[in-house]
């Protein structure tokens, strides 16, 4: 919709909070195409992507399905291979590693599920050795190895269990420990929520910020629900048919949604866009007696501030809440309110500056009598 | 019922399990590493080899659709080099091998592919070799329809086993074909048709058994 009046730009938002450390992984203009065959035309999976993943960060990808998520993920650990350009791992190009070599680097990269991919056949002890045995670990070390991680992820009394004796959760629970036997230096993640329950969600994810915080290990994932994003990540890049359309700190992107796919994801998760009602009842024009209707975030510092009884205040405006939300966002306040106030066209600008001058961001949708 | 009878149908017995027991085991060490080869040489599989795979496909289909009957006399030079002899037991060993190596080959193949293709991506994600991912993941995983199939495939066998006898093999089946049709001895033909009934229930119930032991996708124990 078009604001009848200039909006300034964006107010700035926090500063990250994490130190900008070097890149534990970096995608240097990478595309990947999947060659047109029989009936089907040549797919562009990824394009253009550059990506930079800070040690010790939580990097979330999210798309839709379709938006090249998985094949993103898949090219740090070399299952897929790019057409184009760089994929540097602990600054070795992955894409130009032979199998023996992928083999190796796969050996510091772990990965953990959707449908959690854990082995019938074999117990959670047995299934956390596994990648111990492939690595060509002694058995007599892999016990050493495989029960304090076990106790780490909580899951002691179930080493003798096999995964259709566990919940979904326990059993994502040993495939992060399967994950983590071999020692990793980064943890990818594909959806590996997306099949539990909100509640065990929120468990999961306790369970990954508490591994990158004591491990100090890199975590990226991918996933296509922004609730994920919100709870884990302290960066987060936006896929959209293969390209990268935003990233930036999680909080700068959620305050600042700029593309409509961001929009979309942001809005998702309540809030964020207009009620139906209200955008029933919205017009362009202004009549007599109508309220504008003002869309303002709250984001960094303008989080914190009186905004609203001061604008009451200072310009003696009535303010009426239409539509709002206030919630925590990667540990920083995030507030998004509709509102409406009754007023002359000065005044109403008056009004915009000083929302402004505290920091917020601004948005006139339009008039509701 | 004599005893010498009796007697007769005890060794008959004893012959069909030999020749079952024999070219099941000669057509597993065959067949297993032919239906692995099967299950991973398509395009884009563990050990790609496409050309080789559709070859070998054909020739197991071939192999398959060759009626039994004509498979033991089509073969009998190939037995006589083998076994020595072209009839009895012995012989007869070989022409049940070579029906049962592509029928084993189809089945594990079949019961390799029903093995979920994320733990295959999830052990090369641990940095598996092909060879690993086919000795630690998709034997393992396949092992309860592994079992399955090659149940199957001893009943197939023992049902094979009994039309080895119109070459000179021994077992049930020419013991019932002898005695109880050509001499006209009902009993011996019941007690053969029993003996085959309750040989087949043992073979399954004991496969069945092995195989709810190795899978362990529903325990409710």
């Amino acid at each position: 919709m078009n604001a009848p009046f200039p909006v300034q730009p964006r107010a700035s938002v926090l500063p990250p909070n994490e130190p900008q450390a070097r890149p534990i992984i970096a995608f240097a203009g990478v595309g990947k195409l999947y060659a047109a065959r029989d009936n089907s035309a040549q797919v562009v999976a990824l394009d253009g992507i550059d990506l930079q993943v800070p040690e010790g960060s939580i990097v979330g990808i999210i798309g839709r399905s379709g938006a090249g998520k998985s094949t993103l993920i898949r090219l740090i650990n070399g299952l897929e291979r790019p057409t184009s350009g760089q994929v540097l791992v602990t600054g070795t190009d992955v894409a130009a590693l032979d199998e023996r070599g992928l083999r190796q680097a796969r050996r510091s990269i772990g990965m953990i599920f959707q449908h959690f991919n854990l082995l019938s056949s074999r117990t959670a002890f047995q299934n956390i050795a596994l990648p111990l045995e492939i690595a060509g670990v002694a058995k007599a070390e892999i016990a050493g190895i495989v029960e304090p991680l076990l106790a780490m992820v909580g899951l002691s009394d179930k080493r003798d269990r096999y995964p259709a004796e566990l919940s979904g959760g326990q059993k994502q629970r040993v495939g992060i420990a399967r994950a983590l036997a071999t020692k990793p230096k980064v943890l990818l993640s594909d959806e590996a929520t997306s099949a539990l329950d909100p509640e065990t969600t929120d468990q999961i994810l306790s369970l990954l910020k508490t591994i990158n915080a004591e491990l100090k290990l890199t975590i990226v994932f991918i996933t296509h629900e922004m609730s994920v994003v919100k709870k884990l990540a302290d960066q987060v890049a936006v896929l959209d048919h293969g390209r990268i359309v935003e990233q930036g700190t999680t909080y700068e992107v959620f305050a600042n949604p700029r593309h409509e796919t961001t929009k979309k994801f942001v809005g998702s998760i309540a809030g964020g866009s207009a009620p139906a009602w209200l955008l029933a009842k919205l017009r362009s024009d202004h009549r007599a007696g109508d309220g504008a209707v003002l869309h303002v975030t709250f984001a960094g510092r303008g989080a914190d501030q009186p905004v609203l009884s001061r604008l009451a205040r200072n310009l003696g405006v009535d303010v009426n809440i239409l539509h709002g939300q206030v919630e925590t966002i990667a540990g920083h306040p995030f507030g998004s309110l509709f509102i409406s106030v009754v007023s002359e066209p000065g005044v109403l600008r008056k009004i915009i500056g000083e929302l402004h001058a505290g920091q917020n961001n601004v948005e006139h949708l339009g008039y509701v009598s | 019922m004599s005893p010498e009878l009796l007697q007769l149908i005890a060794w008959s017995t004893l012959d069909t399990l030999v020749m079952v027991g024999l070219s099941a085991l000669f057509g597993t060490l065959f067949g297993l590493p032919l239906g692995i080869f099967l299950a991973t040489s398509r395009a884009n599989e563990l050990f790609p080899a496409p050309a080789a795979n559709r070859i070998v496909g054909l020739v197991v289909n071939a192999t398959r659709s060759t009626p039994f009957i004509i498979l033991v006399v089509a073969i009998v030079p190939l037995t006589r080099l083998i076994a020595g002899t072209s009839i009895g037991t012995r012989a007869a060993v070989v022409p049940l091998t070579i029906a049962a190596i592509p029928f084993i080959a189809r089945v594990v193949e079949a019961a390799i592919r029903g093995v979920d293709q994320g733990l295959i991506e999830a052990a090369r994600a641990f940095g598996a070799s092909p060879l690993q991912i086919v000795q630690k993941v998709l034997l393992s995983e396949a092992m309860p329809a592994v079992t399955l199939a090659l149940t199957l495939t001893m009943v197939s066998l023992l049902g094979y086993s009994a039309m080895v006898g119109a070459v000179g093999g021994g077992g049930l089946g020419d013991l019932g074909i002898r005695y109880g049709y050509q001499r006209f001895m009902p009993e011996v033909m019941a007690t053969v048709v029993i003996v085959l009934i309750v040989l087949v229930q043992g073979v399954q119930t004991l496969g069945e058994a092995i195989a709810r032991r190795l899978d362990k996708r529903a325990r409710n124990s």
